[in-house]
């Protein structure tokens, strides 16, 4: 009989942000996007993961100098952190609300930075959580349940 | 409908993606705002849009979504292309205005 041990596994993935840098935005993505193809996730979860840690990239990208995000695995959840160093936010629940954009004219013409991000990724994830603070960085943290 | 048909029967301009050109279309979905695209189109759309960066493609990739086309006879850049050509998603071309486009897609669509 395969004991407890055997069936209990967690995958951890490490990515890096450069703020600034658009070309690469996406890519942590969809590398987890693949990943969780592999584990055989079903489709409206990953769909879910994935465009709550693509904002997520988004944000830091526009906003922040640099980034890293943290994914765990396990059988039952994704939790993903994604922390910057940047200038953080002073008014999170203003920063949720749709249509709260500081995003600078550049971002906004590309497309971005219309205030949709922070209320996707919190349609999308089962839990969020934001610390910030001013002038040292964000952590947002996404956790959602495989059903 | 394949995106093949799309091409032919809207006269679109193909960039890039040729191998995607099989790829099945369930819908489309028109926005140049990449949140709005992240947030709502769904697999299988075609996205109509003027955005010609190479963030389009990471969306649709991310999405996938069957095909992107530009309007106004706008070009993709240098990593748009790229990308789509790695990906296999089309991005396709026309002269059109979003609205003529869209309402052209939409027609086709419910012939």
């Amino acid at each position: 009989m395969e004991g407890v041990w055997g069936r209990l596994f967690i995958l951890k993935l490490i990515f890096s942000i450069q703020g600034g840098d658009f070309t690469h935005a996406g890519h942590p993505s969809s590398e987890v996007k693949k990943v969780l193809k592999q584990l055989d996730i079903d489709g409206k979860t990953i769909k879910n993961i994935v465009i709550a840690l693509y904002e997520a990239e988004v944000n830091v990208v526009a906003h922040a100098w640099r980034g890293t995000v943290d994914v765990e695995i396990d059988e039952s959840k994704i939790t993903i952190l994604v922390s910057d160093e940047g200038p953080g936010i002073p008014d999170i629940e203003q920063a949720m609300q749709a249509g709260f954009s500081t995003a600078s004219k550049q971002v906004r013409e590309m497309g971005f930075g219309a205030g949709m991000g922070l209320p996707n990724m919190k349609k999308n994830t089962d839990e969020l959580y934001i610390e910030s603070e001013v002038g040292k960085g964000t952590t947002v943290k996404m956790v959602n349940n495989f059903s | 409908m394949k995106v093949s048909e799309i091409v032919e029967k809207l006269k679109l301009k193909v960039y890039s993606g040729q191998k995607g050109l099989d790829r099945e279309i369930s819908g489309g979905y028109v926005s140049d705002l990449l949140s709005d695209v992240m947030g709502n189109a769904r697999e299988g759309e075609v996205w109509i849009t003027l955005q010609v960066h190479q963030n389009v493609m990471a969306i649709a990739s991310l999405k996938d979504l069957a095909a992107v086309i530009l309007v106004n006879n706008l070009e993709p850049l240098e990593n748009t292309v790229r990308h789509s050509n790695d990906e296999n998603i089309p991005v396709l071309g026309t002269s059109l205005s979003t609205f003529e486009i869209a309402g052209k897609l939409y027609q086709l669509f419910n012939q």
